[in-house]
């Protein structure tokens, strides 16, 4: 059936297996994508929503590089909002609620429509490895399909085993079967394994509910979107979420259903992440909390279907069911699901490389959750690196890796194979140091032209960045060589609260001021006529607004991130050997020997490794 | 630690002695010294060739520091193999200090521990065998710097240090929960609560600063008590440790009529004797106050010096016992002040009469004993090294905590800024991703001191103190 070889074959349709599939599709290489169920592709197992406080940042960046998650997040969304609005736009983060059902179709169908692409459905059992280098795929019909390289994207499939209350049973996601023989198979190979676990809320009857006694949750007045394409628009009407709150009650149902909990009696024994707890945890952890945060979140635009989000458990089903009746609106909840935790099989990222490509089987590459993260959007990007580098491979091109300061996919990806991680992994912005550079706004200026180069960011993407870029640029620059006079500029700046000018002075001065705005200048002559005549858009005004308020921070962070690449330039030699360096504290030694890393930079972020250590390094490389 | 900028350090050994070479490392070198040093040739140091000797005052604007000698060497042709200016200035602790400071503020870094080492490594000065001894000596110094640095603030100042910086990341922490979960149900950082941190460490990193061995200890000299009844040869101990050095720095009238203070320099570090009456238990009121004052200056002091007649000790046999309570008192009302006994004239005394007298006077808790002759020299140079001892051990714990490292004075001041920014920052009500790089930087600069590393403590801290998650 199958007696061509493929350049790339990604096994898993999640998040991860699908960007990486488009990715390598897309840069030419022929690809192939293994599922165990072609109607579950792009499933959102949790919940339905994409991007968030440093995840929307990551969404931005996979849709600057020509990925599909932003597109698809656009024309499924039933609710978009712009998160952290009142800080600095570093900070500022785009969410939508999705339409869970309509997220999974559209991936599907963006898929079908990918040149270079094709499909089949069956579970991998096992890879073909010949001479340290991965050739192929068995399925676990026996089939052998050849390839010159292998994405795993396996998820939460790997011997996943699924605990609600003391019972549990083998899948991979709530009614789906787990995968096995891929994790002793890389173990045979050398892999180092481990176990996590994560959990899931119960979703339930949306008619069962009583809004009224809940907060509504709108989304913003003016809603954006993700993809800097114009291909898909901003919504023209959502829907709302709800919020609620458990209570000391609530809490004390839950706590009946303690000594069954899987959590507690010692069945679970994998670590879950500490920012995502189940609320068994969170009454556990924090016991002086009376009440916790609950949203109601609706699946879709048609379904009743809601999800709970904050009320994650893995207690018996009865115990949540009794719990959920307690809470205000839900006093005659119907469930349709209930929550559970899954554990799953990950390796350890440190056996990565920065493409993404395992140190040990050379063209076998790891996305997603197999690598110890969580969260659709760090998948995805992942898959998008890791489907790149796969085709790029094949293709005897150079690899593709981002720095730390270039984009939030750096920071994650170097984070993964330099510090490793024990729990689930996450963004967060503090994660990054230079976050006042990673930015929403400006994710195509720091990625689209590198994509486009590689043949992966389409034309049109180039051509809308170089305007937005090209324009804003001019807009500052009429703003540094235009003034206004005081006594034009002095009642705006009155009703703004901002000392007053004693004779004229540039309009990028006054810009410049903490508490003047965008909506302020443009009251000023000739600067309407400007935006007019230039033809700026929202976005132009924005990018040029960020571009003076914020210089300063951006030129600190900038010249902080320049030091970094200092270090970065300076190249280890592959399995140098630390062990004979005394000098160097043992700790240090152990993980450097460990993690190989590839610049003195990398070496640097390992934790346990001292500046004293760094200078001793540099002392080894100086030759 | 990053190759292309200009470092300076002291060269030779710290402390002082007849002179000491600075040395200045880097591209920059020969530019940033040229302007600081007017040649007695009248000629710019810039134009003068390579392996030339020149000799000039350095000046800092009008000021003179000192008339110095200053080597040039182009790169690669110098020890790092980079442009390289050598100072041979007088070797005063206090000359030193300024000429550094002068050369950082005009454009030159601090140069870290064994750097100068590692540039000329670098620069291929030196054979790859060497390179573990290179390593050896970096890693050792670091760890040196960082114990020095932490001894010399005891005395509550590392205490302060290591909360303040705690706390400091406590309230980073704050930031940062309420910028990544700013959609949860948590509380947010005080911005009050915040602003007075921000105030307490701005007070303690000043006092820290001020404290500089340059602003303080050195320019100002040691306090040492002289603690003596009349006529028991002080004026003649004073004069036998000035002979000796030939270098007296001021003379101070006292600040009440029977109160002379004389600075001297040992070894570069001035000491400033402070004459007071003896501590002898007497019915006489003007005496008793006279004891009263006594001790208010010991107080003040840093070092206490208890000096005594040796020839009185064997003739009235009575004197030995009260010299030994009055002992008792000063140790027991200043337990941590060093304190030397010097028993003088011992010229006059028979073998036999020196070793009753060392007995008996050695086994006083915490004090250590010097037998001298002040009119003879005996003695003399033997109570200059203890002297000199308890700076150098960093023995002189008292209020005015002592920064003696260039170094950590400038990560104390680079860490000021910081805070000073962040200040400015909350007073804008800036929003906290803003705030937070300053303050990412302090908690930079606190570790490049304490030698602690911030990596990942921020989430850490996060995750262990607070709800958050949906």
């Amino acid at each position: 059936m199958f007696d061509k070889e493929y350049d790339v074959i990604v096994v898993g349709a999640g998040h991860a297996g699908s960007e990486a599939a488009a990715a390598s599709a897309n840069l030419g290489a022929s690809t192939l994508l293994v599922t165990m169920n072609l109607q579950n592709i792009a499933q959102m197992s949790c919940n339905p929503a994409m991007g968030g406080i440093a995840k929307g940042q990551i969404v931005r960046e996979i849709d600057a590089l020509g990925g599909y998650s932003g597109l698809v997040s656009d024309t499924s969304a039933i609710q978009f909002k712009m998160l952290n609005k009142s800080k600095g736009p570093a900070m500022w983060s785009p969410r939508v609620q999705s339409d869970r059902m309509m997220f999974a179709e559209h991936w599907r169908l963006r898929l079908e429509q990918t040149p270079n692409l094709d499909f089949y459905q069956e579970m991998v059992a096992g890879l073909i490895v010949e001479g340290g280098r991965v050739a192929g795929v068995r399925t676990s019909l026996g089939l052998e399909i050849r390839s010159k390289s292998v994405v795993l994207t396996n998820g939460t499939f790997l011997n996943g085993l699924i605990h609600i209350g003391d019972k549990n049973f083998g899948g991979g996601r709530s009614g789906e079967r787990a995968a096995t023989g891929i994790t002793e198979e890389l173990l045979d190979l050398g892999f180092e394994a481990g176990r996590m676990k994560t959990g899931t809320p119960p979703r339930v009857d949306g008619r069962s509910l009583d809004y009224s006694k809940m907060v509504e949750q709108p989304g913003d007045e003016v809603p954006s979107k993700f993809s800097y394409l114009d291909e898909t628009k901003p919504l023209s009407k959502q829907r709302s979420c709800y919020m609620t709150y458990t209570s000391n009650e609530v809490h004390e149902i839950l706590k009946e259903g303690f000594d069954r909990s899987p959590m507690f009696n010692g069945r679970i024994k994998s670590l879950g992440p500490r920012y995502c707890p189940s609320i068994e945890d969170k009454i556990n952890r924090f016991a002086d909390k009376d009440r916790h945060q609950l949203f109601v979140e609706p699946e879709g635009w048609n379904t009743v279907e809601v999800y709970v989000n904050g009320f994650s458990t893995s207690l018996p089903e009865d115990v949540q069911f009794k719990a959920l009746r307690s809470v205000s609106g839900f006093e005659n909840v119907k469930f349709f699901r209930p929550g559970y935790a899954i554990e799953y099989d990950y390796f350890p990222p440190t056996q990565l490389k920065h493409t993404l490509e395992t140190k040990l089987v050379e063209g076998l590459y790891f996305a997603g959750q197999i690598n110890g993260t969580t969260g659709y959007e760090e998948a995805a990007s992942q898959g998008l690196m890791a489907g790149m580098n796969a085709a790029l491979k094949v293709q005897e091109k150079d690899a593709f890796t981002l720095k730390r300061d270039e984009a939030y996919i750096g920071v994650l990806v170097d984070d993964l194979i330099t510090k490793g991680t024990e729990e689930p992994y996450r963004m967060f912005t503090s994660r990054a140091e230079y976050r006042t550079l990673l930015r929403q706004d400006n994710a195509d200026f720091r990625l689209t032209e590198k994509s486009f180069k590689l043949g992966l960011a389409s034309e049109k993407r180039m051509r809308k960045m170089e305007e937005k870029k090209e324009k804003s640029l001019n807009f500052v620059e009429f703003l540094k060589d235009t003034s206004v006079s005081h006594e034009e500029a002095n009642p705006i700046l009155e009703a703004k609260n901002s000392s007053l000018m004693k004779q004229n002075d540039k309009i990028f001065k006054i810009f410049s001021r903490p508490n003047i705005t965008m909506e302020d200048v443009k009251g000023f002559s000739g600067v309407e006529e400007y935006i007019a005549e230039n033809g700026l858009n929202v976005e132009m005004l924005e990018q040029t607004e960020i571009q003076i308020k914020y210089s300063g921070y951006i030129d600190k962070e900038k010249n902080n991130a320049d030091k970094l690449h200092r270090l970065e330039d300076i190249k280890i030699p592959k399995n140098f050997n630390y062990s004979n360096i005394k000098s160097m504290s043992f700790e240090a030694r152990e993980k450097l020997n460990k993690i190989q890393p590839v610049t003195v930079s990398q070496a640097s972020r390992i934790s346990g490794v001292s500046p004293s250590d760094i200078s001793v390094l540099l002392v080894y490389m100086g030759r | 630690m990053i190759i292309n900028d200009s470092i300076v350090a002291l060269a030779t050994p710290s402390g002082a002695g007849a002179i000491a070479v600075i040395r200045v490392s880097g591209p920059d070198a020969i530019t940033i010294v040229s302007p600081l040093f007017k040649a007695k040739s009248k000629k710019s140091l810039k134009d003068q060739p390579t392996h030339t000797l020149h000799l000039g005052n350095l000046v800092d604007g009008e000021r003179i520091l000192d008339e110095v000698l200053v080597s040039i060497f182009h790169g690669p042709k110098s020890y790092t193999g980079e442009n390289t200016i050598e100072i041979s200035c007088h070797g005063s602790q206090y000359i030193q200090q300024e000429i550094i400071q002068l050369l950082i503020r005009h454009g030159a870094r601090s140069a870290e521990a064994g750097e100068f080492t590692l540039r000329a490594f670098l620069n291929g000065k030196m054979d790859l065998s060497q390179a573990e001894a290179v390593a050896d000596l970096i890693s050792s110094e670091n760890q040196a710097s960082h114990q020095m640095a932490m001894q010399q603030m005891r005395g509550g100042f590392s205490n302060e240090i290591q909360k303040l910086r705690q706390e400091l990341l406590n309230f980073a922490s704050l930031i940062e929960l309420e910028l990544d979960f700013a959609e949860e149900d948590v509380e947010f950082a005080n911005r009050d609560e915040f602003k007075s941190l921000v105030s307490r460490i701005q007070q303690v990193l000043k006092k820290l600063i001020d404290s500089f061995a340059v602003g303080n200890v050195l320019k100002n000299g040691i306090p040492v008590a002289i603690v003596g009844e009349p006529n028991v040869g002080k004026s003649t101990l004073l004069n036998a440790l000035l002979n000796e050095e030939r270098a007296i720095v001021s003379d101070i009238a006292g600040t009440t009529r029977d109160t002379i203070e004389d600075e001297i320099s040992i070894g570069g570090i001035g000491f400033r004797f402070i004459d007071t009456a003896g501590i002898r238990e007497t019915e006489d009121i003007i005496e008793g106050l006279g004891i009263k004052k006594t001790f208010e200056k010991i107080s003040q002091a840093q070092v206490v010096v208890y000096l005594v007649d040796s020839s009185k000790l064997s003739s009235e046999s009575d004197r030995l016992h009260e010299v030994h309570v009055e002992l008792e008192k000063i140790k027991n009302q200043f337990p941590l002040k060093p304190l030397v006994i010097v028993v003088n004239k011992i010229d006059q005394l028979s073998e036999a009469d020196i070793e009753r007298l060392r007995n008996s006077l050695s086994d006083i808790n915490g004090a250590s004993l010097q037998l001298l002759s002040a009119k003879n020299g005996i003695g003399v140079e033997e109570l200059k090294s203890k002297l000199l001892e308890f700076v150098s051990t960093g023995e002189l714990r008292n209020n005015n905590t002592i920064v003696t490292n260039s170094r950590h004075y400038n990560s104390l001041l680079s860490a000021l800024e910081d805070i000073n920014n962040v200040q400015q920052g909350l007073n804008n009500n800036l929003s906290g991703d803003l705030l937070a790089i300053d303050i990412r930087e302090a908690l930079h600069h606190f570790g490049e001191i304490t030698g602690e590393i911030t990596n990942d403590d921020l989430l850490g801290n996060i995750f262990a103190n607070f709800c958050i998650g949906k």
